[in-house]
Protein backbone atom coordinates (compact mmCIF):
# COMPACT_ATOMS: atom_id res chain seq x y z
CA UNK A 1 0.00 0.00 0.00
CA UNK A 2 1.49 3.82 -0.66
CA UNK A 3 1.92 5.76 2.15
CA UNK A 4 0.30 9.41 2.14
CA UNK A 5 1.79 12.29 3.94
CA UNK A 6 -1.37 14.44 5.96
CA UNK A 7 -0.24 17.96 6.77
CA UNK A 8 -0.76 19.31 9.94
CA UNK A 9 -3.33 21.49 9.11
CA UNK A 10 -5.64 18.55 8.11
CA UNK A 11 -4.90 16.34 10.67
CA UNK A 12 -7.76 16.93 12.78
CA UNK A 13 -9.38 14.68 10.21
CA UNK A 14 -7.50 12.27 10.31
CA UNK A 15 -7.36 12.09 14.40
CA UNK A 16 -4.39 13.21 14.26
CA UNK A 17 -2.19 10.81 12.01
CA UNK A 18 0.67 11.87 9.64
CA UNK A 19 1.28 8.93 8.02
CA UNK A 20 -1.58 7.13 6.60
CA UNK A 21 -1.79 4.31 3.92
CA UNK A 22 -4.21 3.73 1.00
CA UNK A 23 -4.77 1.30 -1.95
CA UNK A 24 -4.52 2.46 -5.05
CA UNK A 25 -2.80 1.86 -8.64
CA UNK A 26 -3.23 5.97 -9.56
CA UNK A 27 -2.84 8.96 -7.13
CA UNK A 28 -6.67 9.43 -7.23
CA UNK A 29 -7.66 5.77 -6.37
CA UNK A 30 -5.11 6.72 -3.32
CA UNK A 31 -6.55 9.49 -1.95
CA UNK A 32 -10.00 8.48 -2.50
CA UNK A 33 -9.46 5.34 -0.73
CA UNK A 34 -8.06 7.86 1.78
CA UNK A 35 -10.72 9.94 1.91
CA UNK A 36 -12.99 6.74 2.46
CA UNK A 37 -11.75 6.09 5.66
CA UNK A 38 -11.19 9.45 6.44
CA UNK A 39 -14.64 11.50 5.51
CA UNK A 40 -13.75 14.87 6.61
CA UNK A 41 -10.82 14.90 3.93
CA UNK A 42 -12.51 14.44 1.44
CA UNK A 43 -14.37 17.97 1.17
CA UNK A 44 -11.09 19.33 2.02
CA UNK A 45 -9.42 17.71 -0.54
CA UNK A 46 -11.64 17.72 -3.92
CA UNK A 47 -14.09 20.29 -5.14
CA UNK A 48 -16.09 18.54 -7.69
CA UNK A 49 -13.59 15.70 -8.51
CA UNK A 50 -10.53 18.01 -8.63
CA UNK A 51 -7.87 18.59 -5.65
CA UNK A 52 -8.41 22.31 -4.33
CA UNK A 53 -6.10 24.87 -5.89
CA UNK A 54 -4.39 25.60 -2.45
CA UNK A 55 -3.29 22.38 -1.97
CA UNK A 56 -0.11 20.82 -3.81
CA UNK A 57 -0.23 16.90 -3.81
CA UNK A 58 3.06 15.06 -4.73
CA UNK A 59 4.19 11.60 -5.65
CA UNK A 60 7.61 10.18 -4.78
CA UNK A 61 8.44 14.65 -4.43
CA UNK A 62 7.13 15.21 -7.75
CA UNK A 63 4.04 17.21 -8.32
CA UNK A 64 1.23 15.45 -9.93
CA UNK A 65 0.73 18.80 -12.33
CA UNK A 66 3.95 17.32 -14.11
CA UNK A 67 2.97 13.97 -14.36
CA UNK A 68 -0.11 12.85 -15.22
CA UNK A 69 -2.10 14.45 -12.28
CA UNK A 70 -5.01 12.27 -10.57
CA UNK A 71 -3.81 9.52 -12.66
CA UNK A 72 0.12 9.57 -11.82
CA UNK A 73 1.04 6.21 -11.38
CA UNK A 74 1.63 4.87 -7.79
CA UNK A 75 3.61 1.84 -6.38
CA UNK A 76 2.98 0.20 -3.07
CA UNK A 77 6.52 1.52 -2.74
CA UNK A 78 5.53 4.97 -3.31
CA UNK A 79 4.55 8.11 -1.16
CA UNK A 80 1.74 10.37 -1.78
CA UNK A 81 2.59 13.85 0.01
CA UNK A 82 -0.09 16.78 0.52
CA UNK A 83 1.06 19.93 1.25
CA UNK A 84 -0.56 23.79 1.73
CA UNK A 85 0.61 26.07 -1.31
CA UNK A 86 3.15 27.97 0.98
CA UNK A 87 5.06 31.06 -0.72
CA UNK A 88 8.49 32.27 0.15
CA UNK A 89 10.97 32.16 3.18
CA UNK A 90 10.30 30.69 6.40
CA UNK A 91 10.04 32.74 8.80
CA UNK A 92 13.50 32.51 10.03
CA UNK B 1 36.22 44.66 -13.99
CA UNK B 2 35.28 48.18 -12.31
CA UNK B 3 32.19 50.07 -11.50
CA UNK B 4 31.26 53.56 -10.86
CA UNK B 5 28.97 52.32 -7.18
CA UNK B 6 28.02 49.05 -5.76
CA UNK B 7 24.81 49.00 -7.62
CA UNK B 8 26.37 49.00 -10.89
CA UNK B 9 28.10 45.44 -9.56
CA UNK B 10 25.58 43.17 -9.52
CA UNK B 11 25.18 40.14 -11.47
CA UNK B 12 28.28 38.49 -13.96
CA UNK B 13 28.77 35.70 -11.47
CA UNK B 14 30.35 33.04 -12.07
CA UNK B 15 29.22 29.37 -13.68
CA UNK B 16 31.24 26.88 -12.26
CA UNK B 17 30.98 23.15 -12.98
CA UNK B 18 30.69 20.43 -10.19
CA UNK B 19 31.72 17.37 -12.07
CA UNK B 20 32.61 15.02 -9.12
CA UNK B 21 28.92 15.93 -8.20
CA UNK B 22 27.35 15.67 -11.29
CA UNK B 23 25.46 11.97 -12.65
CA UNK B 24 27.05 9.94 -15.65
CA UNK B 25 26.87 11.17 -19.18
CA UNK B 26 25.78 15.13 -17.97
CA UNK B 27 27.07 17.77 -16.11
CA UNK B 28 25.82 20.18 -13.72
CA UNK B 29 26.61 23.74 -13.03
CA UNK B 30 25.87 26.32 -10.55
CA UNK B 31 25.27 29.90 -11.24
CA UNK B 32 27.08 31.42 -8.02
CA UNK B 33 25.36 33.97 -7.30
CA UNK B 34 26.90 34.52 -3.69
CA UNK B 35 29.22 36.25 -5.79
CA UNK B 36 26.47 39.61 -6.15
CA UNK B 37 27.29 42.54 -4.05
CA UNK B 38 25.70 41.89 -0.98
CA UNK B 39 25.76 37.93 -1.30
CA UNK B 40 22.73 36.67 -2.93
CA UNK B 41 21.07 36.53 -6.31
CA UNK B 42 18.46 39.08 -4.55
CA UNK B 43 20.81 41.64 -5.71
CA UNK B 44 19.55 41.38 -8.95
CA UNK B 45 16.09 41.73 -7.96
CA UNK B 46 16.40 44.67 -5.33
CA UNK B 47 17.82 46.64 -8.07
CA UNK B 48 15.79 45.92 -10.50
CA UNK B 49 12.65 46.66 -8.73
CA UNK B 50 14.47 49.77 -7.43
CA UNK B 51 15.71 50.85 -10.80
CA UNK B 52 12.05 50.05 -12.73
CA UNK B 53 10.06 52.03 -10.02
CA UNK B 54 12.76 54.97 -10.58
CA UNK B 55 12.33 55.24 -14.71
CA UNK B 56 8.49 54.33 -14.74
CA UNK B 57 7.64 57.78 -12.36
CA UNK B 58 6.31 55.61 -9.41
CA UNK B 59 9.35 55.62 -7.13
CA UNK B 60 10.72 59.63 -6.99
CA UNK B 61 14.11 60.70 -5.55
CA UNK B 62 14.17 60.45 -2.11
CA UNK B 63 10.63 58.48 -1.76
CA UNK B 64 10.65 56.09 1.57
CA UNK B 65 10.05 52.39 0.63
CA UNK B 66 8.29 49.98 2.64
CA UNK B 67 9.40 45.97 2.06
CA UNK B 68 8.25 42.79 4.11
CA UNK B 69 11.81 41.19 3.87
CA UNK B 70 13.60 38.90 6.28
CA UNK B 71 16.52 37.82 4.27
CA UNK B 72 18.46 38.35 0.84
CA UNK B 73 16.01 40.86 -0.59
CA UNK B 74 16.12 43.04 2.48
CA UNK B 75 19.90 43.04 2.66
CA UNK B 76 20.06 43.78 -0.96
CA UNK B 77 17.44 46.45 -0.90
CA UNK B 78 19.57 48.05 2.02
CA UNK B 79 22.69 48.64 0.16
CA UNK B 80 21.22 49.63 -3.28
CA UNK B 81 18.85 51.92 -1.25
CA UNK B 82 22.22 53.38 0.69
CA UNK B 83 23.98 54.45 -2.43
CA UNK B 84 20.24 55.46 -4.46
CA UNK B 85 19.48 57.67 -1.72
CA UNK B 86 15.86 56.09 -0.36
CA UNK B 87 15.36 55.26 2.78
CA UNK B 88 14.01 51.64 3.64
CA UNK B 89 11.83 50.17 6.09
CA UNK B 90 12.09 46.60 5.93
CA UNK B 91 9.27 44.75 8.09
CA UNK B 92 10.23 41.21 9.47
CA UNK B 93 9.39 38.27 12.13
CA UNK B 94 10.33 38.94 15.05
CA UNK B 95 12.43 35.86 15.61
CA UNK B 96 14.52 37.17 12.18
CA UNK B 97 18.60 35.77 13.24
CA UNK B 98 20.62 38.34 14.62
CA UNK B 99 23.29 38.48 11.92
CA UNK B 100 20.49 39.56 9.37
CA UNK B 101 19.25 42.11 11.73
CA UNK B 102 22.42 43.55 11.96
CA UNK B 103 23.55 43.14 8.46
CA UNK B 104 20.07 45.58 7.25
CA UNK B 105 20.78 48.12 10.52
CA UNK B 106 24.54 48.32 9.27
CA UNK B 107 23.01 49.65 5.87
CA UNK B 108 21.14 52.01 7.38
CA UNK B 109 17.50 50.34 7.07
CA UNK B 110 14.93 50.66 9.82
CA UNK B 111 13.21 47.56 11.15
CA UNK B 112 9.74 46.86 11.82
CA UNK B 113 8.86 43.49 14.00
CA UNK B 114 5.85 41.41 13.28
CA UNK B 115 4.42 38.88 15.50
CA UNK B 116 6.64 35.59 14.96
CA UNK B 117 3.46 33.29 15.32
CA UNK B 118 2.28 34.61 11.86
CA UNK B 119 5.69 33.66 10.03
CA UNK B 120 6.34 35.76 6.64
CA UNK B 121 2.85 36.31 6.11
CA UNK B 122 2.99 38.73 9.23
CA UNK B 123 5.36 40.96 7.69
CA UNK B 124 3.49 41.02 4.21
CA UNK B 125 -0.12 42.19 6.35
CA UNK B 126 2.35 44.87 8.43
CA UNK B 127 3.92 46.07 5.30
CA UNK B 128 0.70 46.50 3.88
CA UNK B 129 -0.42 48.70 6.73
CA UNK B 130 2.42 50.78 7.09
CA UNK B 131 2.44 51.38 3.17
CA UNK B 132 -1.21 52.24 3.02
CA UNK B 133 -1.13 54.34 6.43
CA UNK B 134 2.05 56.73 4.59
CA UNK B 135 1.18 58.15 1.28
CA UNK B 136 4.78 59.11 0.87
CA UNK B 137 5.74 55.24 1.22
CA UNK B 138 6.77 52.91 -1.80
CA UNK B 139 6.42 49.15 -1.73
CA UNK B 140 8.22 47.21 -4.27
CA UNK B 141 6.23 44.17 -2.98
CA UNK B 142 8.55 41.40 -4.55
CA UNK B 143 5.85 38.56 -4.78
CA UNK B 144 3.95 40.41 -7.08
CA UNK B 145 6.24 43.02 -9.31
CA UNK B 146 7.33 42.15 -12.57
CA UNK B 147 11.00 43.34 -12.24
CA UNK B 148 11.97 40.23 -10.21
CA UNK B 149 11.04 38.21 -13.14
CA UNK B 150 12.19 40.79 -15.48
CA UNK B 151 16.13 41.16 -13.44
CA UNK B 152 16.28 37.16 -14.59
CA UNK B 153 14.92 37.91 -17.82
CA UNK B 154 17.10 40.44 -19.10
CA UNK B 155 20.68 39.75 -16.63
CA UNK B 156 20.62 35.70 -15.14
CA UNK B 157 19.40 34.28 -18.54
CA UNK B 158 21.51 36.67 -20.65
CA UNK B 159 24.63 35.11 -18.83
CA UNK B 160 24.07 31.52 -18.51
CA UNK B 161 23.57 31.56 -22.75
CA UNK B 162 26.95 33.66 -23.11
CA UNK B 163 28.56 31.23 -20.89
CA UNK B 164 26.83 27.74 -21.81
CA UNK B 165 25.12 28.48 -25.04
CA UNK B 166 24.34 24.28 -24.70
CA UNK B 167 22.53 24.35 -21.61
CA UNK B 168 20.02 21.55 -21.51
CA UNK B 169 17.77 22.57 -18.61
CA UNK B 170 18.00 24.82 -15.51
CA UNK B 171 16.67 24.12 -11.83
CA UNK B 172 15.95 26.95 -9.22
CA UNK B 173 14.55 26.74 -5.97
CA UNK B 174 11.26 28.16 -5.21
CA UNK B 175 10.46 31.50 -3.10
CA UNK B 176 9.38 34.23 -5.09
CA UNK B 177 9.04 31.83 -8.41
CA UNK B 178 11.43 34.75 -10.02
CA UNK B 179 14.54 32.89 -10.60
CA UNK B 180 12.45 30.25 -12.66
CA UNK B 181 10.09 32.63 -14.24
CA UNK B 182 12.42 35.09 -15.61
CA UNK B 183 15.04 32.38 -16.32
CA UNK B 184 12.98 30.03 -17.83
CA UNK B 185 11.27 32.26 -20.44
CA UNK B 186 14.33 33.46 -21.65
CA UNK B 187 15.98 30.13 -22.02
CA UNK B 188 12.60 28.94 -23.71
CA UNK B 189 12.68 31.88 -26.12
CA UNK B 190 16.30 31.21 -26.77
CA UNK B 191 15.90 27.00 -27.13
CA UNK B 192 12.18 25.82 -26.73
CA UNK B 193 13.89 22.48 -25.92
CA UNK B 194 15.26 23.92 -22.74
CA UNK B 195 13.65 22.60 -19.62
CA UNK B 196 13.00 24.22 -15.91
CA UNK B 197 12.74 22.62 -13.09
CA UNK B 198 12.12 24.11 -9.72
CA UNK B 199 12.99 22.76 -6.48
CA UNK B 200 10.46 23.77 -3.85
CA UNK B 201 11.41 23.55 -0.24
CA UNK B 202 10.01 20.99 2.17
CA UNK B 203 9.61 23.11 5.14
CA UNK B 204 9.00 21.25 8.61
CA UNK B 205 5.74 20.33 10.43
CA UNK B 206 6.71 23.94 12.36
CA UNK B 207 6.32 26.18 9.65
CA UNK B 208 3.40 25.05 7.79
CA UNK B 209 1.74 24.87 11.20
CA UNK B 210 1.87 28.60 11.55
CA UNK B 211 -0.34 29.11 8.40
CA UNK B 212 -3.55 28.02 7.75
CA UNK B 213 -4.84 26.26 4.60
CA UNK B 214 -6.46 29.73 3.19
CA UNK B 215 -2.75 31.67 3.24
CA UNK B 216 -1.87 29.20 1.21
CA UNK B 217 -1.09 30.69 -2.77
CA UNK B 218 0.70 30.61 -5.49
CA UNK B 219 3.15 34.57 -6.04
CA UNK B 220 1.86 36.31 -8.64
CA UNK B 221 5.35 36.69 -10.22
CA UNK B 222 5.55 32.78 -10.68
CA UNK B 223 4.31 31.60 -13.97
CA UNK B 224 3.49 27.28 -13.69
CA UNK B 225 3.43 27.28 -17.21
CA UNK B 226 7.13 28.02 -18.08
CA UNK B 227 7.72 24.81 -15.57
CA UNK B 228 8.18 21.21 -16.86
CA UNK B 229 8.26 20.07 -13.60
CA UNK B 230 8.48 20.73 -9.62
CA UNK B 231 10.07 18.77 -7.19
CA UNK B 232 9.76 18.88 -3.38
CA UNK B 233 13.24 18.30 -1.26
CA UNK B 234 13.24 17.81 2.07
CA UNK B 235 15.85 19.68 4.51
CA UNK B 236 17.81 16.46 5.24
CA UNK B 237 18.48 16.05 1.34
CA UNK B 238 19.04 19.55 1.13
CA UNK B 239 21.57 19.64 3.91
CA UNK B 240 23.28 16.05 2.86
CA UNK B 241 24.02 17.77 -0.77
CA UNK B 242 25.01 21.31 -0.05
CA UNK B 243 27.70 19.59 2.54
CA UNK B 244 28.58 17.28 0.13
CA UNK B 245 29.12 20.22 -2.42
CA UNK B 246 31.60 21.68 0.23
CA UNK B 247 33.30 18.42 0.98
CA UNK B 248 33.63 16.97 -2.47
CA UNK B 249 33.95 20.11 -5.05
CA UNK B 250 35.11 23.01 -2.31
CA UNK B 251 31.56 24.82 -2.78
CA UNK B 252 30.60 26.80 0.35
CA UNK B 253 26.63 27.33 -0.20
CA UNK B 254 23.60 28.22 1.23
CA UNK B 255 21.50 25.19 1.72
CA UNK B 256 18.51 26.43 -1.11
CA UNK B 257 21.86 25.47 -3.58
CA UNK B 258 21.86 22.04 -1.99
CA UNK B 259 18.17 21.37 -2.71
CA UNK B 260 18.62 22.59 -6.68
CA UNK B 261 21.83 20.57 -7.05
CA UNK B 262 19.35 17.41 -5.50
CA UNK B 263 16.71 18.17 -8.45
CA UNK B 264 19.31 18.45 -10.63
CA UNK B 265 20.93 14.82 -9.98
CA UNK B 266 17.43 13.53 -10.49
CA UNK B 267 16.15 15.29 -13.21
CA UNK B 268 19.80 14.04 -15.32
CA UNK B 269 18.33 10.91 -16.30
CA UNK B 270 15.23 12.07 -18.12
CA UNK B 271 17.53 14.65 -20.27
CA UNK B 272 19.86 13.72 -23.57
CA UNK B 273 23.04 12.41 -23.01
CA UNK B 274 25.98 14.97 -22.47
CA UNK B 275 23.24 17.09 -21.22
CA UNK B 276 24.39 19.84 -19.27
CA UNK B 277 22.71 21.54 -16.33
CA UNK B 278 22.63 25.29 -14.60
CA UNK B 279 21.25 24.80 -11.13
CA UNK B 280 21.23 28.34 -9.02
CA UNK B 281 22.78 28.89 -5.98
CA UNK B 282 21.14 32.00 -4.55
CA UNK B 283 24.17 32.47 -1.96
CA UNK B 284 26.81 31.29 0.13
CA UNK B 285 26.28 29.63 3.79
CA UNK B 286 27.99 32.44 5.89
CA UNK B 287 24.52 33.85 6.86
CA UNK B 288 23.43 30.36 8.28
CA UNK B 289 26.41 29.15 9.71
CA UNK B 290 24.88 30.43 13.05
CA UNK B 291 21.92 28.13 12.28
CA UNK B 292 24.19 25.39 12.98
CA UNK B 293 23.92 23.36 9.18
CA UNK B 294 28.17 23.26 8.98
CA UNK B 295 28.48 21.90 12.03
CA UNK B 296 29.70 18.71 12.40
CA UNK B 297 26.95 16.04 13.69
CA UNK B 298 24.16 13.29 12.53
CA UNK B 299 22.72 14.62 9.96
CA UNK B 300 18.97 13.88 10.85
CA UNK B 301 19.10 15.70 14.33
CA UNK B 302 20.69 18.65 12.24
CA UNK B 303 18.02 18.75 10.04
CA UNK B 304 15.21 18.48 12.10
CA UNK B 305 16.74 21.37 14.79
CA UNK B 306 17.30 23.58 11.71
CA UNK B 307 14.30 22.68 9.45
CA UNK B 308 12.12 25.97 10.33
CA UNK B 309 15.34 28.37 9.92
CA UNK B 310 16.65 26.85 6.87
CA UNK B 311 15.15 27.82 4.26
CA UNK B 312 15.58 31.96 3.18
Amino acid sequence: MATVRIPSVLRKHTDGVAKLTAEGGTVGEVLRAAAAAHPGLEEQLFDDGSVRGYINVYVDDEDIRYVSGLDSPVTPDSEVALMPAVAGGAPA
Amino acid sequence: MRFGDISQAVGHTPLVAVPRLSPPGCTIHLKLEGHNPTGSVKDRVAKYLIEEAERSGTLRPGQRIVEPTSGNTGIGLAAICRVKGHPLTCVLPENTSQERKQLLTLFGAELVFSPATEGSNGSVRVARELAEADPDAYMPFQYGNAANALSHYETTAPEIIADLPEVSAFVAGLGTGGSVTGVGRRLKRWNPDVKIYAAEPEYGDLVYGLRNLDEGYVPEVLDLEVLDSRIKVNSRKALQATRELAEVEGIFAGVSTGASLVVAQRVAARLPERAHIVAMSPDGGWKYLSTGAYAPGDLDELATAISGTLWA
